[in-house]
């Protein structure tokens, strides 16, 4: 580990690199402040600016300096402003805002940085821990068993979008995995449904598909309900100081929440959304009596468990990602996809064909971290001005920032055409409440959900690898009694609340 | 029948018609040698078309209720014309408009037309920020992205 870490620093800390991180943490702070941006919209526009750097390394870690600093910009709305940017962040706005209004704004930005900071470096300890040893496990996988991890991905992804949705999920799933089958594959050189257009040859390009499903809508949305892109003068921010007493009042919570956060994030389909309402309602319950009434008006520690969880939850998300290359949510199969196009394939072979890609990587999330809390807090009180840019200007350059990322990857206008279109469906979609992005996830995911899936058909000369190999099979069976469970008990219990069901 | 429903209703059929495709159509076209793979280029979407055709009837036929969450949606489509709906249709109209400029009018005045005609139907009127704003806009994009990136982008529309 001692000399991978070597070979990670060696490669973060060329000034590239660094650029790259202080880069992509101010442009996710700044597009993450603004309400109704999620992580997944800004990395999806930031993409193609990644590809054309070529480098490998470098993108992954422009695009996880964009993903953190989107979730810290979301927090900081949240607390200023009470809109929160991205779903992650809901639960800050519980107590972030009270003390935003009690004139503590200042001291509520430091203590979510503080959190995030923890949170994020907790995290990094972890997955540096936890990802070789799962990928040593991994190198074991035959084609046959990632057919069935994959299976067990999306399944897990559809069973945690919340009570009510599971089939919802399910089919949105199905449809991106249909998608997926367009154009011509690697493994039968035949161009499959195509309908004889030669647009679709090559099958939907994955930019244009991530946009239309999370850019556009989002933008629509934005015009549709103006209410959405609450605006506010961010007001004077000061006093940014906390007291001794106060940082050791936060620190148990933070170190608590990192570790469960982390393992939460490494769950397929639970991230930062779901450990940010765990943490949140699991240090209410902890609370002595007298903090516990705090809750809600203005707690600090009530403040510091989403803020570390949902940072620790972004780092674990990573550990499916670099270990198995399986995004476990609609952020990392953004970058995994981003990966693909740059011709690497995380997966147990990362850390023995590239290792400088997977270091590289866990080291810029600490330097991300310190960039956050070093850099980012005492901009805050600037950056929140971009809080108070009308939305008649922030809509179009939306809108044409989606275009422009989309026509970049392909250089061909018909690819604007299919946004447009695709971007249209979504919105229905989403008014229809279908979460958008198990599709992405199943689109992505498909072309090597088939190739496993055909390499152990072959191999086995049929489909009897199903029950020759007892960790697929169990694999399998875990992936039915995902779906199929949630959704009885649902038809059980009539009335219970509903979870959040997207965001990151 | 509620959105949802028509949502599934509309993905039915088009699982119907990729069905049709991946069992009647595909195979037709296969080689006879690779008739004998235990694996055909039809499968997988087979498998596909079965499973979506299950789920959608699922929902279609509302076999599973959605939790009452007393959750206020963010947008009520059944209201939909009490939002901004002529400014979110005029945005997508100018969009359709900007992808089929964007190659014969150059990206240049494309995009300074894009910014200042959205921004002008949202709302803004101050032309004296609006114009010079959307200029610099599109000038600097296209120095990052054709000279910075080094991607090309046509500047002046195609006469030129």
């Amino acid at each position: 580990m001692l000399e991978g870490l070597m070979i990670g620093l060696g490669a973060a800390f060329s000034i590239q690199n660094l650029l790259m991180v202080v880069a992509g943490c101010l442009i996710g702070t700044f597009i993450g402040m603004l309400p109704g941006l999620g992580p997944m919209s800004i990395i999806a526009i930031m993409i193609p600016v990644a590809i054309t750097i070529g480098d490998p390394s470098a993108a992954l870690i422009l695009l996880a300096g964009v993903y953190y600093g989107a979730i810290f910009g979301g927090s900081t709305s949240s607390i200023l402003l009470n809109a929160p940017g991205v779903a992650g962040t809901v639960a800050t706005s519980f107590d972030g805002y009270p003390m935003a209004r009690k004139g503590q704004a200042g001291k509520a930005l430091t203590v979510a940085a503080i959190a995030s900071f923890g949170g994020g470096t907790i995290g990094a300890v972890l997955l540096m821990v936890f990802a070789p040893m799962l990928s040593t496990v991994a190198l074991l996988f035959h084609s046959a068993e990632y057919f069935a991890l994959m299976v067990v991905g999306l399944s897990a992804i559809a069973a945690f979008a919340g009570t009510g949705n599971v089939a919802k999920a399910t089919l949105m799933t199905l449809v991106g995995l249909i998608m997926a089958t367009v154009g011509e594959g690697a493994l039968f050189n035949m161009p499959r449904f195509t309908m004889g257009l030669m647009d679709l040859q090559s099958g939907f390009s994955f930019i244009t598909l991530a946009m239309a499903m999370f850019a556009l809508p989002e933008a629509l949305f934005l015009v549709l309900n103006p209410a959405r892109a609450a605006q506010g003068d961010s007001g004077k921010i000061e006093n940014l100081r906390i007291t001794r007493e106060e940082g050791r009042k936060i620190a148990p919570v933070i170190g608590r929440q990192s570790l469960q956060g982390f393992f939460i994030g490494v769950l397929p389909g639970a991230g930062a959304t779901i450990a940010s309402f765990l943490g949140y309602a699991v240090e209410r319950n902890i609370a002595s009596k007298e903090d516990q009434a705090e809750f809600g008006q203005g707690s600090i520690k009530g403040l510091a468990a989403p803020e570390s969880a949902n940072n620790a939850a972004c780092t674990g998300s990573f550990v499916p990602l670099l270990t198995l290359g399986i995004p476990g949510s609609g952020t990392t199969a953004i970058l995994l996809g981003a990966l693909i196009a740059l011709n690497v394939t995380p997966g147990p072979r990362l850390m023995i064909d590239n290792p400088q890609i997977f270091w590289a990587v866990i080291i810029s999330m600490y330097i991300g971290n310190l960039v956050l809390l070093i850099l980012n807090l005492p901009l805050i009180p600037y950056i929140a001005k971009v809080l108070t840019i009308p939305r008649n200007y922030l809509i179009p350059f939306i809108l044409f920032f989606t275009l422009m990322g989309s026509y970049i990857g392909q250089n061909n206008a018909t690819e604007l055409l299919i946004l447009v279109g695709m971007g249209l469906a979504a919105t229905v979609l989403k008014f229809a409440d279908y979460p958008l992005a198990p599709l992405l996830i199943g689109f992505i995911l498909g072309g090597m959900l088939e190739d496993n899936f055909s390499r152990s058909m072959q191999l086995y000369d049929g489909i009897s690898f199903i029950v020759d190999r007892p960790m697929t099979l169990g694999l399998l069976v875990t992936a039915v009694l995902l779906v199929v469970i949630p959704s009885y008990r649902a038809r059980r219990a009539k009335a219970r609340r509903d979870g959040v069901a997207e965001g990151d | 029948m509620a959105l949802d429903r028509w949502v599934a209703f509309v993905i039915l059929c088009a699982a119907l018609a990729y069905g049709y495709a991946a069992f009647f159509t595909m195979d037709a076209s296969l080689p006879p040698f690779m008739k004998r793979n235990p694996i055909w280029p039809s499968t997988f979407p087979k498998v596909l078309c079965v499973m979506a055709v299950i789920t959608s009837l699922f929902i279609l036929l509302g076999f599973e209720k959605a939790a009452e969450t007393g959750k206020k949606p963010d947008i009520d489509y059944r209201r939909l014309g009490d939002y901004h709906l002529v400014h979110a249709l005029l945005l997508i109209g100018l969009m359709v408009a900007y992808a089929l400029c964007l190659r014969p009018l150059g990206f240049l005045f494309s995009t300074f037309a894009f910014l200042a005609i959205g921004a002008f139907v949202l709302g803004e009127r101050k032309f004296h920020i609006l114009i010079p704003v959307a200029a610099l806009a599109s000038g600097t994009v296209w120095y990052l992205v054709d000279q910075v990136l080094g991607i090309f982008l046509r500047p002046w529309p195609m006469f030129f």
